[in-house]
Formats: structure tokens, C-alpha cells, sequence
């Protein structure tokens, strides 16, 4: 069943971005520079862990249809069966998770909140777009969903790079400081993952409309494009910063102490 | 009703997609207006327990697919969301340009010297907008 594998892999992957990210981009919640603004960041959370929430369901869905031909994770010691959504997000160790390491490195300052939300988003768009065409119909239509909550958050984000970038002195030395200190976890992004085998999938595709479109608002910006740097990887094969424990740790916490509560 | 919009029903909201009957079997087909609305789960169960009320035996299914557009809200909802002091999605959806160059009217004074203040508000689908003419600060629902 290498297929049904890789494509749990796969919606697993894309729900651990869309969760980790979701939860750092809500300890921003009564903390945002002014209440619009910080009103905008929890709803950009909020729409992160909804399409997480699409996404564990239906590789929960898989994982309890195909759970006698494959291996669950790899430890998977505290997941029994059938799976759920919830057992997915709370009860899987950091190994397990696939989340891109940009998606949990610490939020930094607004401008570097702001420029990772620009950044990812930008190849979520690309990425989500080459979805539509998903054969399994329910991915393509996560897809087709997430798109229209994705395109808020890319104008969002593009505009706050964009006002940072050409705003005063201040502003802009913040805002290249983030891409600087951001942009070495940005390669990962287009590092195709073994178990990504959907058809429907051009990573050297994605890439390309990326560098476009980023190269373009940063041009606008003033902003400079750091030379070639390391790419650090690994998030998605489960090789991640010291950052994601501490994120689970807060996040599992009462899972882990109080199995099964609910309130 | 919308529970955050109560002046809504959730067919002028758009997100009944379909309704079979069958003898008491009644099956709801309902899609979610954004993936993390938090009033979803509630109205499902308010639908649930309208049926159940009524005597019918029901199942609410969830679907993605077609994806939910401000386009299948009713011209009654939008005039009742305009009445409540919201101001109703302009233009159809899928535009790109909406998120550009969008005007949209006061609902209050119906002035159209408006601006947006941010692109979220106090719920996922709505935004933020204030009026020039009359200061008053208005929420709009996102053409979405």
C-alpha cells in the first residue's frame, strides 16, 4: 500500500505545517501592535487550524481504512486505534511530526512574523494550486477551500513586507534583519518530499512562480534577497529545531496529563 | 439562524447545500463558510435538534466541495445583513481584483467614501471597514 502510505504522509505533512504555523501565529493573541491588527493574526490562526483540522480528519479517515496494511508511525506508541483527528495533533512526538521548520522556528519581532507568513503562504498558494487536480477528490477539495482563506493571507502579509520594507529607517533595517536571520529555512519549501507522489505535483514548477513573486514585492520594497545561503532541512522527514518540542510540549500538555479529557 | 449573524438563517447564508427526505429520514448536506468557523459545529446541532424537535430522524453530512461562495447567499440575506448593520459581499467572488480596488457602501449612511481598516474582523468572514461620511466603523462580509 505504498500509495495510500505516501499520501498520509503527504496530508500528515501539509496538516503539520498548517497546525504549527497556526500556533505560533496565535501567541500573537493580545499581544498585536494595534487591536485591528491584532484581530487579523488570530483569524489568520484560526483559518490555519481549520484546514488542519480538514486535513487530520481525512488522513485519519485513510490511516483507519488502510491500518492493517501499514505502519502507523514511527513510534506511534500512544495511538490506538481508530485514529482521530485529535490523537493526530496531540498525540504524535516531535519525530513524527512533518511540519517544514519554517513553520516553527520562534515568531521574532512583527516584521519577521509577518515576512514568514509572507513567504510560506506565498508557496502554499502554488503549492495548494497544483492540489485542485489531486486525484483523491476530498484533497482537491481541502485544496480548493484553503485557497480562498490562503489569498487573504498572502495580501495581508505582502502588504505588511511592503509597508515595513518602504517605511522609515527602522522599519525597513527590521525587516531585512528578518529575512536575513528567515531565509535559510526557505529552500526546504521546494525540496520535494519522497512520500509527495501525487502526479498533480511540480516542486521545480512552484519554485519558479515563488522567486517571481517574491522577487517582485521585494524589488518594490527596497528590500535585499540575502546570496546563497544554507538551506536548512529536514522538518519533513522529522529532523527538527529544538523549537517544535517546546511548541508540543505547550500544546500536548493536557492530552499527556489528563488522557482523553475533554472540556 | 447564524449564531454570530442572528438575523441569518442558514439557507439565506448559503451553506444548505442540499436536504433529501425520506420518510422521517431527513439527510442535511451543509458546507462551511471558512475551515476554522467556530459556529459550524454549532449549527449543525441546532439543525440537528430542529429536526429531532420536529420529529424527524436526521444525519448532517459536511462537504468542502464545491467550495462555499458569498455567491449562493440570498438577495434577502444580504438586504437583512445591510438592515443589522453589516455590510453585504459586493460583487461576485473568485475576482482577484475584489481584494484591490473594492468600494463598499456604509451601511449606516450608505455613503460610498469608505476605507478598509483591516481585512479581518470580528469574525473569519467578515472585515473591517470605516466610513469617511459618518466616522462610524462598520463590519463588512468578505466576498469570498
Amino acid at each position: 500500500m505504498a500509495t495510500a502510505k505516501n499520501e498520509i504522509d503527504f496530508l500528515l505533512h501539509l496538516a503539520d505545517n498548517a497546525l504549527i504555523i497556526g500556533h505560533r501565529n496565535s501567541e500573537w493573541c493580545g499581544h498585536g501592535p494595534i487591536l485591528e491588527q491584532d484581530i487579523a493574526i488570530t483569524n489568520i490562526a484560526l483559518d490555519y487550524i481549520g484546514q488542519a483540522r480538514n486535513l487530520y480528519q481525512h488522513a485519519a479517515e485513510l490511516i483507519n481504512q488502510h491500518a492493517d496494511k501499514i505502519e502507523l508511525t514511527q513510534t506511534g506508541k500512544d495511538i490506538s486505534l481508530p485514529v482521530t483527528e485529535d490523537s493526530l495533533a496531540y498525540l504524535r512526538d516531535v519525530v513524527e511530526f512533518k511540519n517544514l521548520l519554517i513553520t516553527e522556528i520562534p515568531n521574532g519581532d512583527w516584521a519577521q512574523t509577518t515576512l514568514r507568513l509572507f513567504l510560506l503562504s506565498q508557496f502554499q498558494l502554488e503549492l495548494f494550486t497544483q492540489l485542485l487536480k489531486h486525484e483523491d477528490a476530498q484533497v482537491a477539495a481541502i485544496a480548493e477551500k484553503s485557497i480562498k482563506e490562503i489569498s487573504y493571507h498572502v495580501k495581508w502579509s505582502q502588504d505588511w513586507v511592503l509597508r515595513l520594507g518602504d517605511g522609515t529607517e527602522e522599519s525597513k533595517r527590521r525587516m531585512q534583519q528578518a529575512i536575513d536571520a528567515i531565509w535559510a529555512y526557505t529552500g526546504e519549501m521546494f525540496i520535494q518530499p519522497e512520500y509527495a507522489t501525487a502526479t498533480c505535483l511540480n516542486y521545480a514548477a512552484i519554485q519558479t512562480a515563488w522567486n517571481q513573486k517574491v522577487t517582485a514585492i521585494f524589488e518594490e520594497a527596497g528590500l535585499l534577497i540575502p546570496a546563497k545561503t544554507f538551506v536548512q532541512k529536514g522538518g519533513a522527514t522529522g529532523m527538527h529545531t529544538e523549537h517544535l518540542g517546546y511548541i508540543l510540549a505547550e500544546m500536548q500538555y493536557l492530552q499527556r496529563a489528563y488522557p482523553n479529557s475533554e472540556w | 439562524m447564524d449564531p454570530e449573524v442572528p438575523v441569518l438563517s442558514v439557507v439565506d447564508l448559503g451553506v444548505i447545500r442540499a436536504v433529501d427526505v425520506e420518510g422521517r429520514q431527513v439527510r442535511v448536506t451543509i458546507t462551511p463558510t471558512y475551515t476554522g468557523c467556530p459556529a459550524m459545529d454549532m449549527i449543525a446541532m441546532q439543525i440537528r435538534m430542529a429536526l429531532l424537535g420536529a420529529g424527524y430522524e436526521p444525519t448532517i453530512k459536511t462537504i468542502l466541495s464545491p467550495a462555499w461562495t458569498t455567491d449562493w447567499m440570498t438577495e434577502k440575506g444580504k438586504q437583512q445583513l445591510k438592515a443589522y448593520g453589516i455590510a453585504p459581499p459586493v460583487g461576485k467572488s473568485i475576482d482577484a481584483a475584489y481584494l484591490e480596488d473594492l468600494v463598499v457602501p456604509c451601511p449606516q449612511c450608505q455613503s460610498t467614501h469608505t476605507v478598509l481598516v483591516s481585512q479581518f474582523g470580528s469574525t473569519a468572514c467578515k472585515a473591517l471597514f470605516k466610513c469617511e461620511e459618518c466616522k462610524e466603523p462598520f463590519d463588512y462580509f468578505k466576498c469570498h
